[in-house]
């Protein structure tokens, strides 16, 4: 395999680096710049944008944020939430992103995902599923920030969206996200299995161990890391350290 | 001097040659690039969708009379791809022909018969092909340092001399990086590859 992927999310509201709890109760964090500048200095692999209001005037202020980023930091650049047009898209690679991810507006109208990768590529287009789990082995998408339900099956989604162009997915587990328990790596095996497309897994890092676990039995191409980040609980240099050790395929920083 | 081929990845190569100092003019008119030292190729998504906005725009033959005149031509991503003979992908299209070779889709299996992911994205290091690097745009470059790659077809050059490093993906040697002569590509994204994409595209302006 490739280098894992070791990611930061960072979920915005306004102008402010925010972190929720299961994508719902939100704290302040400071200034996203900062900290993903920060991130990228210690060797992060790719940074993640999540507008987590996407009202008009957050559109503005993400648009702007992704501008300074990506004038001080040449790693690949993730925005998502509330993506509803290849206009929108246009505008937010304009700014300076290297890839949109879109969620809520995919699950209503899924040619969005095939309209975005034929215009900019499949490169260009991820896909963000919001998952929660309904049974033993089964997950539902879930839409706007984890509040609305749609009825979709996660894997069958993963795999719909890979025919209809998206080029990785980015997962996340609403049930585990901002718990600090875990990732979801049953969830993850199961979109990881069904799809050919590397597959993101986020929600749930606390610990190395769940690092480990997540890559081995849920077969993560990738991981986003929030929390434990902003918090300052892991740094990079730690987490790359105990993953090199652990015999996960990190990038070595030179 | 950069050339508008209308793809997304425009501006971030532009902001990477910034951050290095470069003068960078973004080239839309096939006269403008008469005047230029270097040329940068981007692109990203669709091979013929890449050469096809070449050829609208009058870009195509005006790549070809700039590589003529044998000043340093970089391709990026599908940039590097298009200056092979062609692409498979999505049947087959026409490249610039600047390279014998054929873009063809990467392996769905690894060496070892495993599946793997498609497309190919992460950081891999380069892994020298021939002798040295000495005198390229990879001079120096460190063994360890990896760089960014996100490509789901390779280019199979027909000269084992014009590939410069190969990543390895599971066993599969994948072309990352081509030169002959002022011809030369990335498969690889310098301008997000971090500081070692970054000392890549000086080394290509000090050329």
């Amino acid at each position: 395999m490739p280098h894992l992927r070791l990611i930061a999310r960072l979920d915005i509201k306004g102008a402010n680096l925010i972190k929720g709890i299961q994508l719902e109760g939100v704290r302040k964090v400071g200034d996203p710049n900062t900290f993903a500048v920060q991130y990228y200095q210690e060797g992060v692999d790719e940074i993640v944008y999540m507008d987590a209001v996407a009202s008009l005037y957050d559109r503005q202020s993400m648009m702007e944020i992704v501008r300074r980023t990506a004038d001080s930091v040449f790693i690949p650049i993730t925005v998502g939430g509330g993506m509803r047009s290849v206009d929108e898209a246009r505008d937010m690679l304009r700014a300076g992103a290297d890839k949109i991810a879109v969620n809520s507006a995919a699950t209503l109208n899924p040619s969005l995902i095939s309209a975005i990768a034929e215009r900019f590529g499949s490169q260009c287009m991820v896909l963000q599923i919001d998952a929660k789990q309904r049974a033993a082995g089964r997950w539902e998408v879930y839409r706007d920030c984890g509040r609305e339900r749609t009825g979709i099956d996660a894997v069958e989604w993963a795999m719909r969206g890979q025919e209809l162009g998206a080029g990785e997915i980015l997962l996340t587990s609403v049930d585990k996200e901002g718990m600090r328990r875990g990732f979801d790596v049953a969830l993850v095996r199961a979109v990881s299995e069904a799809v050919s497309i590397p597959v993101i897994a986020s929600g749930g890092m606390g610990k190395l161990e769940h690092l480990g676990e997540v890559v081995e039995a849920g077969r993560a191409d990738a991981v986003a890391i929030a929390h434990v980040l902003h918090y300052g609980s892991l740094s990079l240099p730690q987490i790359r350290d105990w993953a090199g050790a652990a015999g996960l395929p990190v990038r070595a920083m030179a | 001097m950069l050339l508008d081929s209308g793809t997304s990845n425009l501006l971030s190569v532009q902001r990477a040659l910034d951050h290095v100092g470069a003068d960078v003019v973004i080239a839309d008119q096939p006269s403008m690039l008469d005047d230029a030292d270097r040329l940068i190729l981007p692109g990203v998504g669709a091979f013929g969708h890449c050469v096809a906005n070449l050829i609208e725009n009058g870009l195509f033959d005006a790549v070809l009379d700039y590589a003529r005149r044998e000043r340093p031509l970089l391709g990026i991503c599908v940039g590097m791809q298009m200056l092979f003979d062609g692409s498979e992908e999505f049947g087959w299209n026409d490249g610039l022909g600047l390279l014998p070779g054929r873009v063809q889709p990467i392996p769905m299996s690894g060496a070892d018969g495993g599946r793997h992911k498609i497309p190919h994205i992460g950081w891999a290091t380069l892994e020298r092909s021939g002798p040295d690097w000495a005198g390229t745009f990879l001079e120096g470059f460190g063994r360890d340092r990896a760089v960014y790659f996100v490509h789901s077809f390779s280019a199979r050059p027909e000269a084992v001399s014009d590939i410069l490093a190969f990543a390895d993906y599971d066993g599969i040697q994948l072309t990352a990086a081509v030169r002959r002569d002022n011809i030369m590509g990335t498969q690889f994204h310098p301008e997000k590859s971090g500081q070692a994409g970054l000392g890549i595209l000086s080394r290509f302006l000090a050329m």
